[in-house]
């Protein structure tokens, strides 16, 4: 298969790549990548879990073209700890308040909320769960993941 | 094996010529958020896809002598225009009702037309608000309205050669008011068991002109036009409301079938009891 060169920003780095045109952005930030935050639970755009954010918006990353990430911006949970390793707010309220089991849906789910607290930063318990109703969390009952975007917002 | 050429032109004429080009191996692709599923499942195999992504032009909502959406509009740019929730109501509560967030930034008005799914969350809307759908093809342009676009479960009136390039709704609809809902298990990921909406332009308080619109009543999104015309003239009230639900639900207005996800009765059922609350919420925005 013919391939094609695709040149973005990856958490602020111009990084660069000779990735299949059938590729997906997930598969090719873990395999070209290897940033593995980002999982892969159903590939069809139903759960969340390779939630990442492309020029300010979030999408799925599994159904995304990757020869359409020419140019774009890309944020993933790997990049959003400074570069001191200082974590976001957001990681830090997740582990602080349980609101990490197994993890899977972890990274997609802070994404979500990372978009969130970008557009509003004092949302109420509606707004958190509308924001996170595309990620799909089989442990928590998603109760501490709302508490711990909710404290996330007002300790920031 | 999935296995394609992915193209990006930049411009409608570049499409055009891929599309002459590639013929029935190319499949045309907006936000992908249908076509890459049903690669993934195995179900579309194209040997190319042409990206429509480039297009940036046809991204907009404007108001002039009528409103004009491009086609590749996202559900979320639908969803977050004041101008759409304001006067085009029954639209932003349908994109604000597609899958996900993640999903709505990447899916497109034209993609929802266009894919033409029976639960589609515009459709109703778009047939509440006498939308015209706006085709192009290296021949020039044609404009069909939206209730003769659907002719059936993923099928439309839309030839090889064409690409949607808008929506348009005349300005006259921003004067009903309007009102969409998608009655289904869920608050959100999920498709609806039956979608209803219906405008209604009131003069004092008696309507002047109704439309009532349904998906998943039938193959493709219906309006209502018996329930529409017993509502012209008569005042807006609660008894009058029901009774237009029981017209549409009536066997000469929908058949709905059953499926996986609910039985046929149900649905009429459903259809029966949302168009009187449908028609209130409208009213009351
Ligand atoms: C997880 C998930 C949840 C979903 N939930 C909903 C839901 O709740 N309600 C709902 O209605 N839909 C839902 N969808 C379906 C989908 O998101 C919508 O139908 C969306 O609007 C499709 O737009 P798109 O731009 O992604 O289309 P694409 O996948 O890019 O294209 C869809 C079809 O339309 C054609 N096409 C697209 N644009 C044009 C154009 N301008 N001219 C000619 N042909 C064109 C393509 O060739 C293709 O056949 C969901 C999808 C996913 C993955
Ligand atoms: S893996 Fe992308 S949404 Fe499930
Ligand atoms: S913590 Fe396990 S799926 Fe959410």
């Amino acid at each position: 298969m013919k391939k094609v060169s695709i040149s973005f920003t990856l958490n602020g780095d111009t990084v660069s790549a000779e990735v299949p045109p059938t590729w997906t952005l997930l598969k090719t930030l873990r395999e070209a990548f290897e940033l593995t935050g980002a999982k892969e639970g159903c590939g069809v755009g139903e759960c969340g879990a390779c939630t990442v954010i492309v020029d300010g918006q979030t999408v799925n990353a599994c159904i995304y073209p990757v020869p359409e990430i020419d140019g774009r911006h890309v944020t993933t949970i790997e990049g959003l700890a400074d570069k001191e390793g200082n974590l976001d707010p957001l990681q830090t309220a997740f582990l602080e308040n349980n609101g990490v089991q197994c993890g899977f849906c972890t990274s997609g789910m802070i994404m979500s909320a990372r978009s969130l607290l970008d557009d509003n930063s004092s949302p109420n318990e509606d707004e958190i769960r509308t924001a996170i109703s595309g990620n799909i969390c089989r442990c928590t009952g998603y109760v501490q993941i709302v508490e711990s975007i909710d404290i996330a917002a007002k300790k920031a | 094996m999935i296995d394609y050429e992915y193209l990006k032109p930049a411009s409608l004429d570049e499409v055009f010529d891929l599309m002459k080009k590639h013929g029935s191996k190319a499949e045309l692709v907006a936000g992908g958020t249908d076509v890459m599923v049903f690669i993934k499942q195995g179900n579309h195999s194209p040997e190319v896809l042409i990206s429509l992504r480039g297009l940036t032009d046809l991204c907009y909502i404007q108001k002039n002598s009528a409103y004009h959406i491009g086609a590749l509009a996202t559900h979320r740019m639908l969803e977050q225009s004041q101008l759409v929730k304001e006067e085009l109501t029954a639209l932003q509560q349908g994109s604000s009702q597609v899958g996900s967030i993640q999903v709505r930034n990447m899916g497109t008005l034209g993609g929802n037309i266009c894919n033409a799914a029976p639960s589609a969350d515009t459709a109703a809307p778009l047939l509440v608000l006498d939308a015209v759908a706006v085709l192009q093809s290296p021949e020039g342009q044609r404009r069909v309205p939206i209730e003769e676009f659907f002719i059936g479960p993923s099928e439309t009136v839309k030839k090889n050669d064409e690409v949607l390039v808008e929506i348009e709704i005349p300005s006259e609809m921003g004067r009903f008011k309007t009102a969409y809902c998608k009655h289904a298990r869920r608050q959100a990921m999920t498709l609806p068991i039956i979608g209803v909406s219906v405008g209604i332009l009131l003069e004092k308080d008696v309507i002047a002109d109704a439309r009532i619109a349904l998906t998943v009543a039938a193959p493709t999104p219906i309006r209502v036009r018996q329930a529409e015309d017993f509502l012209k003239g008569k005042p807006f009230e609660e008894g009058v409301l029901k009774e237009a639900g029981e017209i549409a639900s009536s066997p000469e207005c929908c058949m709905p079938r059953d499926s996986l996800r609910c039985e046929g009765w149900y649905r009429e059922e459903m259809v029966r009891i949302l168009i009187p609350r449908v028609a209130m919420a409208a009213v009351e925005e």
